[in-house]
């Protein structure tokens, strides 16, 4: 299994898109080459839009070219090309149910050595309680691949969350997602992981080391986090009784809350959180991860401790 | 083909004056039965509006609002609604009797313009600082798309008009949109400013002066004009002056009076975001009636 980015695809799969006929352009805010929109406006400069450093005007111009007919991708980071542009989501984009998929690189702690300022942690959050937003979070650049696709094809807002890291392939080209989509990527009858993004790999890797326990772990890819597919969720939930949600985001408002929600209300479950508790720091993203409990020993912990309680 | 296209052959100003008055007596009818809303920020925008749909500035179709060759407006000071519907009301696509439904529950005539329920209306807004952005998106994707016809004189670019209120130029997002607007060259844009001098708080010369508003704007690089924004005849020449530039975006400051065409509403803050009652709606159709009476002796 190689290992890449979940932004590698973003670029790629939009001039994919447009050589099918998609009518799509991109506004970056001055982070083209980093999210990969600047491959697009190297196959043809008239689609993409550099913005400068002006999130706000980034999502408005997005907003304005998407009421053209197009189909509009923003980028920036995570940390900036949603909280600092949320109200032109909210009251523009979500409101007037317009065709913009905000789909800034760069999320979570795993952004590494750039510290807490530039880790978005809240933005699962922030994009889900939009009214009209889907969110998805791909778990690998075959899933990034899927999603951008996704979005294009379905109308209206989307948020995709990518990352910078490289992590390992969880799926294949053939991986097609859907909406909504949640994909149990190893079966288990002892206690359900759901994960996101790098977490996905991560807890697969744990699922191993449960394995060699004897504790049998389910291991569901939420893909869409908004809508969730509910009904995969809450039937793992209901064979195993355990429910732990792993995430490279808050555990306040991200994945993990929304499976809370849906499970408080269909599937009561007994369940655990692994994710961000504050800010991040400095250092590479792998580090980051094992000092706060992402990686696979983090995931692993959190998994025979409510097992434990059970 | 029923579309009106900007022409320098526009009706007479005293059409146009009558037009206006109507606007004003229908904003006042829609606040007293809403019972909340902005009556200043109507009025000092309803010549704006009254010229952009009634003097033959802005190509649009009052039998299809969604005309592909129509002109876009964005009204970003969104709370200046009750001054579009009047205006929709008499292009006709808002109809006279719902009027008085303005603010109430499963109206089309909500309290910010709302493009899921209104045609005519091309996107949400009311978040103050937000429509300039859009407005230049919109340039620039209509630009594009004459690029794509090969029409490279762009001779049937539709223009895109942007009203600001001058309070709402103290929002950052606005300056972003105009280093933008001007670093593209976005000729068939042009942002109006509505310039009552009033917000909330206070005047905006004492909240937070704009200072010389004609002069950054040029600095940003808009072709900048100021117009008396009451004066029809030199507010419609200025509008299709800006309509006519074809090297930079544009820009028209309109000197207006918050509550204008109501005495008791001029320049007064108390009138931002208060509707009148019963009384006071009366003495203002009263005044606006003899204004109107007055019209039609001059002619």
């Amino acid at each position: 299994m190689g290992n890449e980015a979940t932004r590698a695809a973003f670029g790629p799969t939009l001039i994919e898109l447009v050589n099918e006929g998609y009518d799509i352009m991109a506004v970056d805010a001055d982070l083209a080459g980093s999210t990969t929109t600047a491959k697009l406006g190297a196959f043809d400069p008239d689609r993409l839009v550099d913005v400068g450093i002006a999130e706000q005007n980034m999502v408005g111009v997005a907003a304005g070219l998407a009421l053209t007919g197009r189909i509009v991708f923003t980028g920036s980071f995570a940390a900036f090309g949603t909280g600092r542009c949320l109200d032109q989501i909210r009251n523009t984009v979500c409101d007037s149910r317009l065709n913009v998929k905000i789909c800034p690189t760069h999320s979570g702690v795993t952004v590494g050595e750039d510290g807490a300022t530039h880790q978005a942690l809240e933005d699962i959050a922030l994009m889900r309680t939009m009214p009209q937003m889907r969110v998805l979070v791909p778990a690998d650049h075959f899933a990034t691949a899927a999603a951008v696709r996704i979005a294009a094809e379905n109308d209206g807002p989307f948020y995709i969350r990518m990352g910078r890291f490289p992590v390992p392939e969880v799926y294949d080209e053939g991986f097609k997602g859907g909406l909504p989509f949640a994909n149990v990527v190893r079966e288990g009858a002892d206690l359900t992981i759901c994960a996101c993004g790098v977490e996905v790999s991560m807890a697969l890797k744990a699922a191993e080391e449960l394995a060699k326990r004897g504790i049998s772990a389910e291991v569901i890819d939420v893909f869409s986090v908004k809508p969730l597919a509910e009904d995969v969720i809450c039937r793992s939930a209901a064979k195993t009784g355990l429910v732990l949600a792993c995430e490279e985001h808050s555990v306040l408002g991200g994945m993990g809350s929304a499976v809370a929600e849906l499970l408080s209300e269909r599937q009561p479950t007994r369940m655990g959180f692994v994710g961000m508790r504050g800010f991040g720091t400095s250092a590479p993203g792998d580090v980051l991860l094992k000092h706060f409990g992402l990686d696979e020993a983090g995931v692993l912990e959190a998994a025979l401790a409510l097992v434990d309680a059970r | 083909m029923t579309a009106i296209l900007p022409s320098h052959e526009g009706p007479s100003i005293h059409e146009l004056e009558l037009r206006a008055n109507e606007m004003r007596h229908d904003i006042i009818t829609m606040l007293e039965a809403a019972g909340s809303g902005h009556p200043g920020g109507s009025l000092s925008a309803t010549d704006i509006l009254a010229a952009l749909f009634f003097a033959n500035v802005m190509a649009y179709d009052p039998a299809d609002p969604r005309w592909e060759g129509r002109d876009r407006l964005i009204l970003s000071k969104g709370h200046a609604a009750p001054a579009l519907y009047a205006a929709f009301k008499q292009v006709g696509w808002v109809r006279e009797e719902e009027l008085p439904t303005l603010r109430h529950l499963g109206s089309r005539l909500r309290g910010h313009p709302d493009s899921n329920v209104l045609e005519g209306v091309e996107v949400c807004s009311g978040s103050l600082g937000q429509g300039l952005a859009i407005s230049c998106g919109i340039a620039l994707g209509l630009a594009l798309d004459a690029k794509r016809r090969g029409d490279t004189e762009r001779r049937d670019l539709p223009h895109v008009w942007c009203i600001v209120g001058d309070g709402e130029m103290q929002e950052g997002s606005n300056w972003e949109s105009l280093m933008f607007g001007a670093h593209r060259n976005l000729s068939n844009v042009t942002v109006i400013v509505d310039l009552n001098n009033l917000q909330i708080d206070g005047h905006v010369t004492d909240v937070n002066s704009l200072g010389d508003i004609d002069a950054k704007l040029e600095a940003f690089g808009w072709r900048t004009w100021r117009v008396n924004g009451h004066d029809l005849r030199r507010l419609t020449d200025t509008l299709l002056a800006a309509r006519e530039e074809t090297e930079r975006p544009t820009a028209v400051v309109c000197e207006t009076v918050k509550g204008k065409g109501v005495s008791f509403m001029e320049d007064a803050m108390e009138w931002h975001g208060v509707a009148p009652n019963a009384e006071q709606a009366k003495a203002a159709l009263k005044e606006l009636d003899e204004a109107r009476a007055n019209l039609m002796k001059e002619a």
